[in-house]
């Protein structure tokens, strides 16, 4: 059913029927079976085993947000794969990082960035912050079926509001269910511990690069603490990914450069393995 | 057949003209356009634009069609998979299944497709004309009203490697010629300029140039253009040489 193969090459008629600027609601109309949601699994006993991803932390700062996950892939009591990407630029002011089914996250991923791609080159305006965050919450209903199973996602979605002119964080639950979180969320297995260091290490006034240092710091108590949460690799040199979203856009830290961060996160830990300490009053 | 194609290129011809060129880093779009808001040029894909001269409704219809076609081919496929030539094929079935059809009207449009590739040898520009034919154009194209003549215009003085600037400061110079010869001022405000850069360090390289960043590049085209316009061997005979003028 691709659009040229029809008998005469033309493209069908739904393709040029004025309707709606989202790609979802084309390929609903026109191409249902392609909707990651309109899926049905097959009946089975027990849980489904697939690769998991773990554990992914937000922070804004004034000027923007920083978002970032480990590198580790689970399967069971397994490590299915030691260096997975779980951070994607959704557009140019937006970034989604991935927590639960590993396929199905990336394939969410895929359709999220072309739902919001798609919209800007038919409208030729970018959807709303806001907006972009709904759509997100749809994409994860519609999975919902699918997390009964034991293949749930649920993202973390941060980005620059060009309007409002400040970073902003939202955070979902396997329902669809979306919620603006205030300095910095976590979501994944390792989330609890994450957020534990966050909550002690967060202030207001933090620099883009303190942000970033604060990542790597809340990453590594996550990897101390939760088995399914992959540290810094020295030896494969295999570094969390950690990106930035300014008034600048989209930004990817460099190999080098989270290479740097871990590094000096990791010659600090051998001093205090337990990290920063926070003032007790 | 002959009343249609007559009808569809009087249609066309009450559009402005809009001319698409290579220069040394991509593909530049180049039109006169009052509105801010309906543009003659977007992008489709990663390193596809599209052009469009004549009736509105129907080349916006197309437009849209071509993103869905694009967008669905590389969520299905790859992102690699989805090419102008694939779009142009696609495009040119419409124009012709609808132009021979005797239930529809012919479309009043017509269009260009390019796309960017990593060196100027692999840009690939298409024509589509509206009775569904297909042209590989190289170097520079002109459609709509006055096309033939700033076509013309624009063979004789186009050369591989221009700058951007230089670039702009022809495209322009050869819009702003009247069918009568004369020629006229067209403002910066008025010009709609997009560009498919292949050195964008992003993966989508479609970039819509407006405000200060043209004023700076018709300025600093200005300043080298003496020497553009004189470079191609142009024959006096021709037509006054709109350069000079600068």
């Amino acid at each position: 059913m691709e659009a040229n193969t029809r008998s005469t090459g033309r493209l069908p008629a739904a393709f040029l029927t004025p309707g709606s600027s989202s790609f979802m609601d084309f390929l609903g109309a026109h191409q249902p079976e392609m909707l990651p949601g309109n899926r049905q699994l097959p009946p089975v006993q027990g849980v489904v085993e697939a690769p998991h991803g773990t554990t992914i932390v937000a922070v804004t700062f004034p000027g923007g947000v920083v978002l970032a996950g480990d590198r580790r892939a689970t399967m069971g009591n397994m490590i299915a794969q030691r260096d997975i990407e779980k951070v994607f630029p959704a557009d140019e002011y937006s970034a989604v990082g991935i927590a639960g089914t590993a396929g199905l996250a990336v394939e969410m991923v895929k359709l999220f960035q072309l739902e919001l791609e798609h919209f800007e080159k038919v409208e030729g305006a970018q959807l709303s912050l806001e907006g972009k965050a709904n759509r997100l919450s749809t994409m994860i209903r519609s999975n919902l079926g699918m997390a009964m199973q034991g293949l749930a996602v649920v993202p973390l979605f941060a980005g620059y509001d060009v309007d409002r002119g400040r970073g902003r964080i939202f955070s979902y639950d396997v329902t669809g269910g979306r919620s603006e979180e205030r300095n910095y969320a976590t979501t994944g297995s390792g989330s609890v511990f994450a957020r534990g260091a966050m909550k002690k290490l967060f202030r207001d006034d933090l620099t883009e690069e303190q942000a970033t240092t604060l990542v790597v710091q809340a990453l590594y108590d996550a990897a101390d603490d939760d088995s399914a949460t992959g540290g810094p690799d020295v030896a494969r040199r295999i570094y969390p990914i950690i990106t930035v979203i300014t008034e600048d856009g989209f930004r990817r830290l460099g190999e080098d450069e989270a290479a740097e961060l871990a590094g000096s996160v990791l010659q600090a830990r051998l001093e205090q393995p337990d990290g920063p300490r926070a003032a007790l009053l | 057949m002959a009343d249609r194609a007559e009808y569809a290129r009087k249609g066309i011809a009450r559009g402005r003209s809009l001319v698409v060129l290579q220069y040394a880093d991509g593909i530049v779009f180049v039109g006169e356009n009052p509105s801010r808001a309906l543009h003659k040029f977007s992008e489709i894909y990663d390193r596809i634009g599209f052009a469009a001269a004549g009736k509105y409704n129907e080349y916006e219809n197309l437009r849209i069609g071509g993103v869905r076609y694009a967008d669905l081919r590389g969520y299905t496929y790859d992102r690699d998979d989805v090419t102008a030539r694939g779009l142009a094929n696609v495009y040119a079935q419409t124009l012709g299944t609808i132009f021979s059809s005797q239930a529809e009207k012919p479309y009043e449009v017509e269009l260009v497709v390019a796309e960017v590739g990593d060196s100027p040898e692999h840009d690939q520009i298409y024509r589509l004309p509206h009775d569904g034919s297909i042209v590989d154009e190289h170097g520079s194209v002109a459609v709509g009203g006055n096309a033939e003549q700033i076509s013309g215009y624009l063979d004789q003085r186009h050369r591989d490697g221009m700058t951007l600037a230089e670039a702009l400061k022809l495209a322009v110079q050869a819009l702003s010629r009247d069918t009568n010869g004369s020629e006229r001022e067209i403002p910066a405000e008025r010009l709609e300029v997009a560009v498919l850069d292949r050195t964008r360090p992003q993966q989508r390289k479609f970039k819509r140039i407006v405000g200060a960043q043209l004023s700076r590049l018709l300025e600093s085209g200005a300043d080298a253009g003496d020497d553009v316009a004189k470079a191609p061997a142009v024959e006096e005979t021709d037509t006054d040489s709109g350069s000079d003028e600068e």
